[in-house]
């Protein structure tokens, strides 16, 4: 579903995921199902932290020459006898898989899970021209019938509990003659596989995002454990992957460095079950595979962000990482960030994308703790690039009077007037040591609510309070 | 329009770095291509071939692959027809179309009815080749061709492998390095196969069996005739 932009109302959507039990239900179980497996693979393989550095350097090479890789990868692309068609924007972008599916009068489309799907909002394009776009990871399939946007960018219905599932699937389910609800979870995975199953075997055109585009090969490389990629894209006479510049690397021996920390990092698994390299159309001697081969190359504000402050965050490859280390993700979800890309990497990349008007302040909502960036396998430093966006949106004299006066760690904390002068009186420095060691505080004074059931990362660092203190010389 | 953008789109990329662009070099970007080194293999990986077997088989099976060790291609037939029979499976698969497998004696199990080509939605279990074994996270690599259409990895319910020792490498890097070597160019399709398929996206509760095969079991001729475990 395309996502109408609520980054603005950051404020109101965060009070109202924190008094949403179920939200709170789900996002208790985001520390056993990503943080502590994320620590165990990586305690597993002591090459980690030296792959993360080879990682970081392989795109910073490729950023820099980001358009001889791109021209290098299209030639490619095309000796295999694909296509592959460069869009400025997300309407450009829509057009033409639209025209490409209309090209073989498509009536169904069958999608594996794109972030950049979502960021050019493609299911109502296609939905409003006759088309049907049917996503096949099951938790995108899970928000497409709840009719939400994704909440995570590797688990988009992590916000999502079992029951709610459930009901989901009751009312819909019964159109394919699965009129039981159910809920156990074997068992909603079973219904969906044989609602899906159907829907793979009618599409006309598979719809892919990509990890990676491979330049020495014109190859699209997929990431799934679902194996909805491969069954997206074997079945169908079509083939379309939807991709953003940024994603390519140069050779099929870098994509596995890469990869090495990417499942580590976003599930804690040694690999993902399927890893799937996709290279043009079928061969003339093929017995099965997709007939024709298209790669639908975004730019949609990238190329701009190269030579600038953030070209760093150019290197993220979408683990999801930052969020499930985020204390703020972790209280508020997704969903409150108001746009395709939460937590720390949506803070960074959101207002690149809609804009600082829409979305300048997203930068607030971070406590400093550091923890993104150092669970980060590329190396992205996402918290200094937030207090460059603060920078700017200063610059613009963009920050509300309200905000500009009570501005605090971020929205919530600055709501509470005795909590943000008592954290304003005893100063980053001494919250930190109240922190102790763990860097954690277990309660605060005038933190209620948030201090029961989590713990209270203690601020790291320059904070926003001392930039404006710096800035404008103190006053409040 | 695309024409239009391409070349507004690889303008702007030019302009934002600017000519000197520290590290920007175009014969870098011919010379990492045309190399195409291995950055970093695992020590997990490097170690002599005997111990990738093992490293192979413990890795595949933390993931719920099952592996069934046989002796020679001989032992095939049988092994695939104990793992059907144990797991109440019909005695009927979709076979690859693969020369590679036709040293295998289906014939001394007529119980077991085979045919092949592609698989269909209909096959429930499907048998196939593997181009490479990748010790390192027991994975699986897997090449589209007439000699193995990928539909027969990921359509059925159970997908059987019949995996050569000698096929077993460390590192993913040996395989593309053993496929470069013999200069077929790239299938449309390459697969690495780490375990059946699977979900978590119910309450992060990992789950099984999703849109691709419930059951991955290989069937490892070892050769030299080491001891058999089911
Ligand atoms: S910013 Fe880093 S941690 Fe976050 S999604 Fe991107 S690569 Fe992963």
């Amino acid at each position: 579903m395309t996502m109408a932009v609520t980054s603005p109302r950051f404020r109101e959507n965060a009070r109202r995921a924190l008094a949403d039990a179920p939200l709170q239900q789900a996002l208790a179980k985001m520390k056993a199902g990503f943080v502590d497996k994320r620590l165990r693979a990586v305690e597993r393989l002591p090459e980690f932290d030296a792959l993360r550095d080879l990682s970081r350097d392989i795109k910073d090479h490729v950023l820099v020459n980001l358009d001889h890789y791109l021209e290098r990868f299209e030639a490619r692309v095309v000796e295999c006898g694909g296509e592959v068609h460069w869009c400025a924007d997300a309407a450009e972008a829509r057009d033409v898989i639209l025209a490409l599916c209309r090209s073989v009068d498509a009536r169904s489309v069958t999608k594996s899970k794109s972030m950049i799907a979502e960021e050019i909002g493609i299911n109502d394009h296609l939905e409003a021209h006759g088309i049907e776009p049917v996503e096949t990871d099951l938790g995108e399939y899970i928000i497409q019938l709840a009719k939400e946007p994704p909440s995570h960018i590797i688990a988009p219905a992590v916000h999502k509990t079992r029951d709610q599932i459930a009901d989901l699937f009751h009312a819909s389910h019964a159109a394919y003659g699965i009129t039981e609800r159910r809920d156990d979870p074997r068992a909603l995975l079973d219904d969906a596989r044989q609602v899906l199953r159907r829907k793979y075997l009618a599409a006309d055109v598979g719809l892919t995002g990509a990890n990676f585009l491979i330049a020495e090969t014109g190859s699209s490389v997929t990431v799934t454990n679902e194996g909805n990629a491969e069954l997206t894209q074997i079945l169908p006479k079509m083939h379309i992957v939807l991709a953003s510049l940024e994603k390519v690397v140069p050779t099929l021996e870098d994509a596995m460095t890469i990869l090495r920390v990417l499942a580590r990092s976003a599930t804690g698994q040694e690999f993902s079950s399927y890893t799937t390299f996709a290279t043009g159309p079928r061969r003339a001697d093929d017995a099965d595979g997709p007939e024709a081969f298209h790669v639908v190359l975004l730019d949609n504000g990238r190329s701009g962000m190269l030579g600038t402050e953030f070209q760093d965050m150019l290197r993220c490859i979408r683990c999801g990482a930052c969020l499930n280390h985020c204390p703020i993700y972790a209280s508020v979800g997704g969903h409150a960030y108001g746009w395709v890309y939460p937590g720390p990497m949506g803070a960074v990349l959101t207002p690149k994308l809609i804009g600082i008007d829409l979305a300048g302040h997203l930068p607030n909502a971070s406590t400093f703790c550091g923890m993104c960036e150092s669970v980060c396998p590329m190396h992205i430093p996402l918290p200094k690039m937030m207090r460059h966006w603060r920078e700017r949106e200063f610059a613009q004299k963009l920050s509300p009077p309200r905000h500009r006066a009570g501005i605090a760690l971020w929205a919530w904390f600055a709501e509470r007037p005795a909590l943000y002068r008592f954290a304003a009186r005893l100063g980053v420095g001494v919250l930190g040591l109240i922190a102790g060691r763990r860097g954690r505080l277990k309660s605060l004074p005038g933190a209620g609510g948030w201090t029961v059931g989590r713990d209270f990362p203690a601020p790291e660092g320059r904070t926003f309070l001392d930039l404006w203190a710096r800035r404008d010389g103190g006053g409040r | 329009m695309s024409g239009d953008a391409r070349a507004r789109i690889l303008a702007t990329i030019r302009d934002s770095l600017g000519a000197d662009a520290p590290g920007r070099d175009e014969s870098a970007v011919e010379a990492r291509l045309a190399a195409h080194e291995p950055n970093l293999i695992p020590a997990r990986a490097r170690i002599d071939p005997g111990a990738q077997v093992d490293l192979f088989v413990e890795m595949a099976e933390e993931v719920s692959t099952t592996v069934a060790r046989v002796a020679g291609a001989d032992e095939v037939p049988g092994a695939v027809a104990d793992y059907l029979a144990t797991h109440n499976l019909p005695a009927v698969a979709k076979l690859a179309p693969d020369p590679g497998l036709d040293d295998i004696p289906w014939a001394e199990r007529p119980t077991l009815t085979l045919s092949r080509g592609k698989a269909v939605d209909e096959d429930a279990v499907t048998i196939t080749g593997a181009f490479a074994g990748i010790a390192e996270t027991g994975t699986l690599m897997l090449l589209s061709g007439p000699d193995h259409p990928t539909t027969l990895n990921i359509l059925p319910e159970t997908h059987i492998v019949v995996l050569r020792r000698e096929h077993i490498v460390g590192a993913y890097e040996e395989g593309w390095a053993r496929l470069r070597a013999e200069g077929r160019g790239m299938p449309r399709t390459v697969g690495f196969v780490t375990g059946p398929s699977r979900s978590a996206d119910i309450e992060q509760t990992i789950l099984i069996g999703a849109h691709g095969p419930r059951r991955l079991h290989i069937v490892l001729i070892d050769g030299d005739g080491e001891e058999t475990e089911a």
